[in-house]
């Protein structure tokens, strides 16, 4: 027998793995539904996979009296709206002040212990601040996303620049580099796969702060929802949504590691993940 | 063509002094090789030469002006390890010298000259037998391969001064030979001056013209740091004899005893 460290599932056995989880899970779930609606056929709690269906098909494809829309689809078109703007907005904050700092040993003296304070400070403690500035709008929610993270990911990627091997960053001196082509051929195209690694790790947070600014003021959205529902005890329909939520977190996960590997194809692919 | 003159070289981190009083004259077109025990300043030295340390106290003169105190392209480096960029090919490696000169800006080249550059970088690195592999990334090149790929990149800017720190010590003894030969060829062919840290004293004594042995004259075993090192021995490669070979040997390993007792 192999050491368990290396003993690697093949690949349908490894999806098998997978599953497992799920289906103990989704079993548990069934079975403690059926046992509640045995006993009351109006339990909210735990309510039964045709009932969260109905809701949904209703969501997604019924417009609403209301205002006409199909729900489901414009809160997650709203949500994935203010996601994707408020993180490509840290990321690109986070790309150029993080770099200057890495690289830049005066910008960094200057900087780094403000953006070490801005850190500290908990991101939902400024919501409402936001709300007085920006409004109730879009404005503040993308505001709380970019807060929230930014300093996170401005920490990160500075922490990776200057782990980059100094002995990298001599040899493009003796080539002949000045400051401005060492950030851009040398420092530039190495922290980006890493950005990307950054921006996954930080993906569970920006889903954290959407949801509580959606959860507060919003008239749309995947939080908003499940807030709303919430007074009806609708569990049928935020059962569902939670689930959708997580399918999505995943999904861009997926996303971005697949492209920081087709994008950056000289990382090295011996690393444990590829296996 | 550019000759250095040290004089009086002090350096010192803190209490550490690593240096000491050290006088050296070095014409263009030497192949100066530096051993010693490990820890005595070798790398410091090269520092120094390079331009990323300061010196405490002295002077380091290059054709008579004080060194330039940070790196350039007068004076090319080959570290042991992480001297090429991993997100580079080989080509691209060593194309990057002369793009950074053709383009301020973007350090970037394009169309006819980016071609030109392009036959430049590969006959060099035809000539550093690295012809086969120029679309490799170097995370896919042997030890050996990759510091080729790390001369080729310095070669292209045509340096003055080449200072190599240990190139070749993580190599097994045959591709070590190889380089030898790789080195000694370009050596000749370029005539530019060699600085080469080794701590193989023999491979000191086969290559280059001249060999600089890094010790302390004087120790003191209560406080290691007190006294620095300076140069020893600086013998001709021709007039080295297997004699001296061992009095060289046995001096140093004479102090290492001195040290651990
Ligand atoms: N940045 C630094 N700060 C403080 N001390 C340093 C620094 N760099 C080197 N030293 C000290 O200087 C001394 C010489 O180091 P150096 O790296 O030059 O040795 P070396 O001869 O190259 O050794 P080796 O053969 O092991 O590479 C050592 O005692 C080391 O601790
Ligand atoms: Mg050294």
């Amino acid at each position: 027998m192999k050491r368990l460290i290396n003993q690697h599932p093949r690949r349908i056995g490894k999806i098998l793995l997978g599953l497992i989880p799920f289906l103990l899970i989704l079993g548990v779930y069934s079975f403690a539904s059926n046992e509640r609606l045995e006993i009351n056929p109006n339990d909210k709690l735990m309510p039964a996979f045709s009932t969260m269906a109905d809701s949904m098909h209703r969501m997604m494809f019924e417009p609403s009296k209301r205002s006409g829309e199909y729900l489901f689809w414009t809160d997650t078109s709203s949500s994935l709206k203010r996601l994707g703007l408020g993180v490509a907005i840290s990321a690109f904050i986070s790309l150029v002040v993080g770099i200057f700092l890495g690289i830049i040993p005066k910008i960094r003296a200057g900087v780094a212990p403000l953006i070490t304070a801005v850190s500290l400070i908990p991101p939902l403690a400024i919501l409402p601040i936001l709300f007085i500035i920006f409004g109730l709008g879009e404005v503040s929610k993308v505001m709380l996303i970019v807060l929230g993270i930014t300093p996170f990911l401005i920490r990160d990627t500075q922490l990776r620049v200057m782990e980059l091997p100094e002995e990298q960053i001599i040899k493009a001196q003796t080539l002949g580099a000045n400051s401005w082509q060492v950030i851009t051929r040398v420092v530039l195209p190495q922290i980006l796969p890493k950005l990307i690694d950054a921006l996954r790790l930080s993906l569970g947070s920006a889903w954290l702060f959407l949801i509580a600014a959606e959860a507060i003021s919003s008239t749309s959205g995947l939080g908003y929802r499940i807030f709303l529902v919430r007074r009806y005890l609708s569990m049928d329909v935020i059962l569902p949504y939670v689930v959708w939520i997580a399918i999505l977190a995943f999904a861009a996960d997926y996303l971005l590691r697949r492209l920081s590997r087709s994008a950056f194809p000289w990382q090295i692919t011996a690393t444990r993940e590829a296996k | 063509m550019k000759t250095i003159e040290i004089k009086h070289l002090w350096k010192e981190y803190g209490d550490n002094i690593v240096l000491e009083d050290l006088n050296l004259s070095v014409k263009a077109g030497e192949f100066v090789t530096l051993v010693g025990t490990s820890g005595c300043g070798k790398t410091t030295f090269l520092k120094l030469l390079l331009g990323i340390e300061t010196v405490t106290r002295g002077k380091i003169l290059l054709d008579d002006e004080p060194l330039v105190d940070e790196p350039d392209a007068t004076r090319g480096i080959v570290f042991q390890r992480y001297s090429s960029f991993p997100h580079l090919n080989v080509v691209e490696n060593v194309m990057l010298g002369e793009e950074f000169e053709s383009s301020p800006l973007f350090g970037r080249s394009f169309g006819k000259k980016r071609q030109a550059i392009r036959e430049r970088a590969i006959k060099i690195l035809k000539r550093v037998g690295l012809g086969d592999a120029i679309d490799k990334y170097p995370s896919e090149l042997s030890g050996g391969m990759q510091q080729r790929l790390a001369i080729a990149q310095a070669l292209i800017k045509n340096p003055s001064i080449l200072l190599l720190d240990e190139p070749f010590g993580a190599l097994d003894p045959g591709i070590r030979a190889d380089m030898h030969e790789l080195i000694l060829d370009i050596w000749k062919e370029t005539k530019l001056t060699i600085f080469m840290i080794t701590h193989d004293l023999k491979e000191g004594f086969h290559l280059g013209t001249r060999l600089l042995v890094f010790d302390k004259r004087r120790h003191d075993p209560d406080q290691p740091n007190r006294y620095g090192a300076t140069i020893t021995y600086d013998i001709p490669v021709e007039k080295t004899d297997n004699e001296t070979l061992d009095e060289i040997t046995g001096s140093m390993s004479n102090k290492k005893q001195e040290a651990t007792l």
